[in-house]
């Protein structure tokens, strides 16, 4: 499948990604080489086969809900890009 | 010679021995690794003052009759460990100045276990890479050609074990990111069984993929390192409940009667000729001392490259979703809105590889192309783990080339990523089934180190090491190191 302009400003919209109109071009002939890369998968035929999430083909280990982390307040706001009276800050979002 | 550029296992028995202490053996890793960074910038950041505390702590410990495995070895993590109170980049803009507020579980194990890490590894970008050039913090050099890429993403670990920056270095594994490097810079890696390293504070890239393991320079140090860093961990969901074992158990375990499958869809065309012919004389040592070869098909292992750059980019995708310019990392400079914040931090933040995949990984997960994308990576995927378990009836170890060819020059794959994607090829498909492989240097071409893969069933890590040990009983490879300019 090849990825149009318009498809690729679509994905980096999805992807919270801004793209430079300049840049798409390119961007998407790399995509487009990676693609090409990735369709040669389409020549198996795969039908009925269990797709394979774990490799181990394990369930995930499931714990006690108890609280066991300590407050960790101070460090964990102390990587904050802004933040004011403990809380994080981001431009308006309701007016 | 310097007990500095000598194995993990030397140097503790040095310290053990008391012919060294640990302040003296820390002291002197740092300044020679210092002296070295400056030509293959296989350090982000070196840990100087907290590593010479801890190694005076290291030498009290002893004296009051302590017999940690690992006490006051020097160590470094690849900076894709979260290191408490030390700055943690991934090898990202985005995440220069995060302090880690914790550590990994890997990490824990191994200061537990006594190990003194001096600084944190260069790699690339979110452990994504094959060449460690998509750092945000500058290529590694390999320390046998300045001109040549170390491999990727742990190309910090390799080049720093490689150059005797240090004697063993942690390191993960996506698809091929221990044994790739490994291959190119002349060292030792083993990527273990999926889960039987704790994924808890290592900074996710593919969750079912990632797992962590240690580089060095012999079979035997992987061993003693693997032992003290595998646990089962329930902090993290997919742990495995095995833990770790005594990964040491097999090293004077003989190879007679071992059965070594040479998959036929490894030794082709794509495999460079004097690579191929390294391989089958290193296969060939391992032969005269009683192993038996045997041809085996892994029928859909064509499949493994797309697969993987289906279902990697794709979790990938989701998981780098958390860095939104709020709660921590890079945030850009005079946002409009709230989406103008996201979009323009995470631009500005990742680098061209990340964004890559993160875009490649949003369509295959796009409700239009779900099925025909990441369903079908994901059968493929269970196709080849069939293939394995298949082929580990009849043989008990498989064996191949590491890379297709050795280290390639720096800038040489830069243009085209699905070119650079096809280093590879060999490695990827231990990931998608997640049984442990690991790569030995297996001997030279034209000066360059070429790696010998082993790929083992599912938690069959010491045997694996002990073959891996007694190639290196008799062969020289593993010994031999690239002049370093100090």
């Amino acid at each position: 499948m090849t990825l149009s302009t318009d498809q690729v400003r679509h994905v980096a919209r999805l992807a919270r990604l801004a793209v430079d109109d300049t840049d798409v071009p390119n961007i998407a002939q790399k995509l487009n080489g990676v693609m090409e890369l990735l369709d040669t998968m389409q020549a198996l035929d795969t039908q009925g086969i269990e797709p394979l999430t774990n490799p181990l083909d394990r369930t995930q280990i499931l714990r006690p809900d108890e609280v066991t982390e300590v407050d960790q307040r101070a460090h964990l706001m102390a990587n904050a890009p802004a933040q004011k009276d403990g809380l994080f800050l981001v431009p308006k979002v309701i007016d | 010679m310097s007990l500095s550029t000598q194995t993990l296992k030397s140097q503790l028995q040095a310290l053990s021995s008391k012919r060294v202490s640990s302040v003296e053996l820390v002291q002197e890793q740092i300044t020679r690794a210092q002296a070295i960074n400056a030509d293959n910038n296989a350090f982000i950041s070196f840990n100087a003052d907290g590593a010479l505390e801890q190694a005076k702590q290291a030498d009290q410990a002893r004296a009051d009759g302590s017999t940690q495995p690992l006490l006051g070895a020097p160590i470094a993590h690849k900076d894709l460990f979260c290191t408490q109170g030390q700055v943690t980049t991934c090898g990202s803009k985005i995440l220069q100045n995060f302090v880690a507020p914790y550590n990994a579980t890997v990490v824990e194990n191994l200061t537990q276990a006594g190990a003194i890490s001096i600084g944190k590894t260069n790699m690339d970008e979110f452990a994504m890479g094959s060449s460690n050039e998509n750092s945000a913090f500058g290529a590694v050099k390999n320390p046998w050609d300045l001109d040549r890429v170390p491999g990727g993403s742990s190309g910090g670990s390799a080049a720093a074990v490689a150059a005797g920056m240090v004697a063993a270095a942690t390191a993960t594994d996506t698809g091929g990111s221990i044994r790739q490097p490994a291959a190119f810079t002349g060292t030792s890696g083993i990527k273990p069984t999926y889960g039987r390293c704790s994924r808890y504070g290592m900074i996710a890239y593919a969750s079912s993929l990632d797992q962590a393991g240690p580089i060095a320079q012999t079979a035997e140090d992987l061993a003693i390192m693997l032992g003290a860093m595998a646990s089962h961990d329930p902090r993290d969901s997919t742990s495995a409940t095995e833990g770790t074992e005594d990964f040491t158990r097999d090293l004077g375990r003989s190879v007679e009667g071992l059965r070594i499958g040479l998959p036929r869809q490894f030794f082709t065309e794509q495999l460079d000729d004097a690579v191929a012919s390294t391989t089958h004389q290193a296969l060939a040592e391992l032969e005269k001392r009683g192993a038996v070869l045997v041809d085996i098909d892994l029928a859909n292992i064509d499949l493994s490259l797309p697969a993987y750059y289906v279902i990697a980019p794709a979790e990938a995708s989701a998981n780098l979703s958390r860095f939104d310019g709020v709660r921590f990392g890079y945030r850009c400079e005079n946002p409009k809105d709230l989406n103008d914040l996201y979009e323009r931090s995470r631009s500005e933040g990742f680098g061209e590889e990340v964004k890559r995949r993160i875009l490649v990984g949003t369509y295959a997960l796009s409700a239009s192309f779900f099925d025909a994308y990441y369903v079908k990576a994901q059968q493929i995927r269970r196709l080849i783990k069939n293939d394995f378990v298949a082929a580990f009836e009849q043989v008990d170890l498989i064996a191949g080339p590491t890379t297709p060819t050795p280290a390639f020059k720096l800038g040489e794959k830069t243009d085209d990523p699905s070119d650079m994607y096809l280093q590879d090829v060999y490695t990827i498909s231990a990931n998608l089934a997640g049984i442990p492989g690991l790569s030995i240097p297996a001997g030279q071409v034209a000066g360059m180190p070429v790696g010998l893969q082993l790929l083992g069933n599912y938690f069959d890590e010491a045997r694996m090491l002990g073959v891996a040990h007694q190639f290196q009983q008799i062969t020289d490879w593993h010994s031999r190191r690239p002049e370093v300019s100090l």
